[in-house]
């Protein structure tokens, strides 16, 4: 069952394809999120290596977010790097 | 415009091979040169330096660090779009070797003279051909020069070849007995040649911000293959590109490019097969057996990768014996030039004896008297005592 592929030369491709990868299936533990304690110091923002913690905007200044789930590989270094232990690492 | 070859002029100059390829540099004039010194391909970037220290290119020239980032700089340089060369020669080029498949793979015309040396164990800065023989499937072409000018020339149309197929390529010389030994040769005017080479088209550029690309990316089990066989595909449109350059090449200075040279190979019985500058003075000694009545000729590869096997089979289809001289070994095998010539021969009708010896390893002198002895003894059906030219045992 092949199916034909072309290709560019050299393999090159458009810029950013590295999204069409999904590599959060990689993950077996997920960080959980405790809103309520968070401090927003954006440590983990800074720390996070996929840039997977999402920010938002209110009157006081940039907040912390959710995660986003379809790149995080569970590497927990947000979790460790947290001064408030407000991010579990759990199983998936 | 003026027409091909229209006001060409040729210059006699006394230039070593090393030299002789930095001149041809110099009028390619490319936008960078990654350069790390190495014997014996030394004169090569010294003359180079030279040159743009009296202003005379306005290339880039980027002082690296060692020989993995000199090609690692000018993948990058090429890349981004500009024409880009390095040169190097023995563990040099060994320890580019991780980088020289990557350039292929991103299908860069990269031009890299070698001065063919010796590699370790024992050190050795002499010339042998186990450095570029080493890497000859690393999706480089490879053509082996036999004197400074051919060196000059080859360096030219190298680069159009190169850019031609997409494929980087190494110029071979032999190391001293080449890149440092002074010659007359004829350079042409800067003129024709820069017509010539004309503006180099790049296929992507990694700079063009406003088309923003990936290169390099990861290709796994679904697309590896399909992405590499482009790359061996590449080689097979080499032969018809490098035969169109060299009607260029003759309309705008004279003078054909052949894949090889037929040195009364096709019409001779014995065959003597070798690289590069031994080639030279083996002519010396087939003229004089040939003048004895002996049926004897010279076949030297110029092109070696690809190899072009039935334009081979055309040059030996008369021949007895053949005898592949090489000035490198395959350890628990044979040298690749022999292995070649035997796929060569081995579907034709007059079924070739194809016999193969080793010289000149660490630049181990080879006299006329050997090859004449060689070829004498083969002529007259004697058993060959030893693999090994000139050795000591």
């Amino acid at each position: 069952m092949t199916e034909k592929q072309k290709h560019n030369l050299g393999g090159v491709l458009p810029g950013g394809t590295a999204l069409v990868n999904k590599t959060g299936s990689w993950r077996s533990v997920k960080p959980v999120w405790d809103s309520k304690k968070c401090i927003h110091c954006m440590l983990c923002f800074n720390a996070c290596p996929e840039h997977c913690i999402l920010t938002k905007k209110d009157k006081t200044g940039i907040k912390r977010g959710e995660t986003n789930m379809d790149y995080c590989k569970g590497c927990g270094i947000c979790a460790e790097i947290c001064p408030v232990k407000c991010i579990k690492m759990v199983k998936e | 415009m003026y027409k091909d070859g229209e006001g060409m002029k040729t210059t006699k100059l006394g230039l070593s091979g090393g030299e002789a390829i930095a001149y041809a540099l110099k009028q390619i004039n490319p936008e960078v040169f990654a350069m790390y010194p190495i014997t014996p391909q030394t004169p090569i970037i010294e003359s180079y330096a030279k040159y743009s220290a009296n202003g005379l290119v306005d290339t880039e020239l980027i002082r690296t660090e060692s020989e993995h980032s000199a090609l690692s700089a000018t993948i990058g340089a090429s890349a981004a779009g500009v024409r880009a060369v390095t040169a190097t020669a023995s563990q040099g080029l060994l320890y580019m070797y991780e980088a020289l498949s990557v350039a292929s793979g991103l299908r860069l015309p990269i031009v890299m003279p070698v001065a063919n040396r010796a590699i370790s164990a024992p050190i050795n800065i002499h010339c042998d051909h186990s450095d570029s023989m080493s890497a000859i499937d690393q999706g480089w072409m490879q053509v082996y020069c036999e004197n400074a000018e051919e060196a000059y020339e080859m360096t030219l149309f190298g680069l159009k070849l190169a850019e031609s197929v997409s494929l980087p390529i190494m110029v071979c010389i032999d190391g001293f007995y080449t890149s440092h030994n002074m010659e007359v040769i004829n350079v042409y005017d800067d003129l024709t040649v820069k017509k010539f080479v004309g503006e180099f088209k790049p296929k992507y550029n990694l700079l063009d911000t406003d088309h923003p690309i990936t290169i390099g990316a990861l290709a796994l089990p679904d697309s590896y293959m399909e992405i590499r066989k482009q790359m061996f595909d590449a080689f097979l449109e080499v032969k018809d590109n490098y035969s169109k350059i060299s009607k260029e090449f003759k309309n705008n200075f004279g003078k054909e490019i052949n894949f090889y040279e037929d040195y009364f190979a096709s019409s001779s019985e014995t065959v003597l097969i070798v690289l590069s500058s031994t080639a030279e003075s083996s002519k010396d000694v087939i003229d004089k057996l040939r003048k004895e009545g002996k049926s004897v000729g010279l076949l030297r590869p110029i092109l070696f990768r690809p190899f072009l096997y039935e334009e081979y089979s055309k040059a030996l289809k008369k021949a007895k014996k053949i005898i592949v001289l090489e000035r490198t070994e395959g350890p628990g095998s044979y040298p690749p030039l022999y292995k070649d010539i035997c796929l060569t021969v081995m579907n034709t009708t007059n079924k070739p004896e194809v016999m193969s010896l080793v010289f000149g390893l660490g630049g181990r002198d080879i006299y006329q008297k050997d090859i004449e002895e060689l070829l004498v003894s083969v002529i007259a059906g004697k058993k060959l005592k030893s693999r090994y030219i000139g050795i000591k045992e």
